[in-house]
């Protein structure tokens, strides 16, 4: 009982200490809103979530919609190129030795730094934006299908070679379940990276979405905006990251 | 001809220690039918010895021939029982016989190769484990469900790599029992080569009784027969002449390899105890 009543009351006062860092920090800081003025001046946004006033000037819950929505498709895009090259690369030691050195050199690559050329490519922000989401998330998927792939035991490719299984019978009966909790860790920590993205993106291309509205309001001088942005992003993610774990969870009882 | 004639098999491992010399020169030859056990400590190469037969692993020199072909690969009317089940965890226990099934009998339909699984498991006693995930069962049921995969492919030749060796010894000895009773029960006559360390089992399930002499690198003992009428229960060979002879034959052919090349390779603890009390007191 105790420790249930601690497990609720201890979080709440690290949330109670960061409020009131937050408040000393506005003190100190002029143009730092206090938590008493971010409130103020966000409540429209959090007790109106869906209302739709304008391109930027929306409800929050709509505005991290437009970004989630922006997220799920690169992310998608992301993993859809991502695991068949996780499979490849972990069955096949040349293909790894191969490709090893560029996708270490890939994958540092900031968001930043892809979105302009995604400009170029596809000359429209949405798929701009897409496209970097997609190229940035998809590392942990590749990677982590790989490990997943070479971590098969050996007892389960003797179980193939005494069955005699064909190939394909190999890969969708033995590869795929024996790697499927990694690639699951895969497509946790690439949804993670997708929403780091998705902020960057949209300031850059000033699409409607939580990052969008962030940059809007950063110009605009409104800087509690800001901050109701900031916080949104982190709750989203915090929420994103617990379903996928809770998914990942469930497969690893297989 | 012999239905498998094994002949100079020589295997070696090469690491960062450098080359192992596992085995050389392996050769034996075994009838259709025959159960053959080979016998040895652990780590004198026994399962490299199994790969080898059952195609798991390509041998440096040497080869097995098994009804007139040569094999390369794994035989397709070959099975291999593994000593850790080697079940797919994620696949329930029809499942896991299935998949051997439909790999060795595509020409067979759906509802045929489901039946001939579920019947094969039946045969086993886990009719009514049919749906369940080897984590569910216990060791000497995953093991069943092992020896169900093999035998429901109607193989010519059985590979056993210490099949009994991860179980307790009550289920070790139920086990035996229900394996020496579909070997003989299978009017294909299914060829057994099977690798223990454990002597008793060996005099229980086999024909013949071939010790393995450790190395590195590894050879082959003279086989010795076990002329035992059928079915043999391990009560009954505690006090049979026969059987303490044949274990007679076999430890001494393992301890004298074991005082001049190994003083501290491990025997199974029956061997041990076969040497200490030759006949009685065997209550495994």
């Amino acid at each position: 009982m105790t420790r249930r009543l601690l497990n609720l009351v201890l979080p709440l006062c690290g949330v109670a200490l960061a409020v009131i860092a937050w408040w000393a920090a506005s003190r100190a800081v002029g143009d730092l809103p206090s938590p008493a003025r971010t409130w103020e001046e966000s409540k429209l946004y959090i007790l109106e979530p869906l209302a739709k006033r304008g391109e930027m000037d929306q409800g929050i819950v709509l505005l991290a919609f437009y970004s989630l929505l922006r997220v799920a498709r690169g992310f998608l895009l992301g993993i859809l190129i991502a695991t068949p090259i996780g499979f490849l690369l972990g069955v096949s030691s040349t293909l790894t030795r191969m490709f090893d050195p560029i996708m270490q050199v890939l994958r540092p690559i900031s968001p930043l730094a892809w979105l302009p050329l995604g400009l170029v490519i596809f000359q429209k922000s949405e798929p701009a934006a897409l496209f970097a989401i997609a190229v940035c998330s998809m590392w942990p998927t590749v990677i982590n299908t790989m490990m997943g792939v070479r971590a098969i035991p050996q007892d389960y490719w003797n179980v193939a070679k005494v069955l005699r299984l064909s190939r394909f019978t190999t890969f969708t009966k033995i590869i795929v379940p024996a790697t499927l909790p990694y690639m699951f860790t895969g497509y946790r920590l690439s949804l993670g990276i997708a929403w780091l993205v998705i902020v960057a993106s949209e300031m850059l291309t000033g699409t409607p979405g939580v990052g969008g509205f962030l940059w809007q309001e950063y110009n605009s001088l409104v800087y509690a905006h800001i901050l109701l942005a900031i916080i949104t992003i982190g709750v989203v993610g915090f929420a994103l990251d617990r379903l996928m774990g809770m998914a990942e969870a469930r497969l690893r009882t297989v | 001809m012999a239905f498998i004639e094994i002949e100079g098999l020589s295997k070696s491992f090469h690491g960062s220690a450098g080359t192992r010399h596992v085995l050389r020169h392996v050769s034996l030859t075994i009838e259709r039918g025959e159960f053959v056990s080979i016998v040895g400590a652990m780590g004198s190469g026994k399962s490299t010895l199994l790969n080898l037969l059952s195609g798991l692993t390509e041998p440096d020199t040497g080869t097995v021939t098994v009804g007139g072909t040569v094999t390369r690969g794994v035989r397709s009317d070959a099975a291999v029982v593994f000593q850790n089940y080697s079940l797919l965890p994620w696949f329930t226990a029809l499942e896991n016989v299935r998949l051997a099934v439909e790999a060795a009998c595509p020409q067979l339909s759906k509802e045929d190769q489901r039946a001939r699984a579920t019947r094969t498991l039946e045969r086993v006693g886990l009719g009514n484990a049919l749906h369940k995930r080897p984590r569910q069962l216990s060791g000497g049921m995953r093991q069943r469900v092992a020896i169900a995969r093999a035998f429901a492919t109607m193989p010519d030749v059985l590979f056993l790599d210490e099949p009994f060796g991860a179980l307790d010894a009550l289920t070790r000895e139920t086990l035996q029992q229900e394996l020496a009773r579909l070997c003989r029960d299978d009017d294909r006559q299914v060829t057994t080569v099977m690798i223990t360390n454990s002597v008793e089992e060996a005099i229980l399930l086999s024909d013949r009784i071939v010790p393995m002499i450790p190395g590195p690198p590894a050879t082959l003992g003279t086989p010795i027969p076990v002329e035992l009428p059928r079915p043999r229960s391990l009560a009954q060979l505690a006090h049979d002449e026969q059987a303490t002879l044949a274990r007679a034959h076999v430890v001494a052919a393992l301890t004298a390899a074991l005082g001049r090349k190994r003083p501290n390779a491990m025997l199974h603890s029956d061997a041990a105890s076969a040497v200490l009390r030759p006949v009685a007191e065997d209550t495994r």
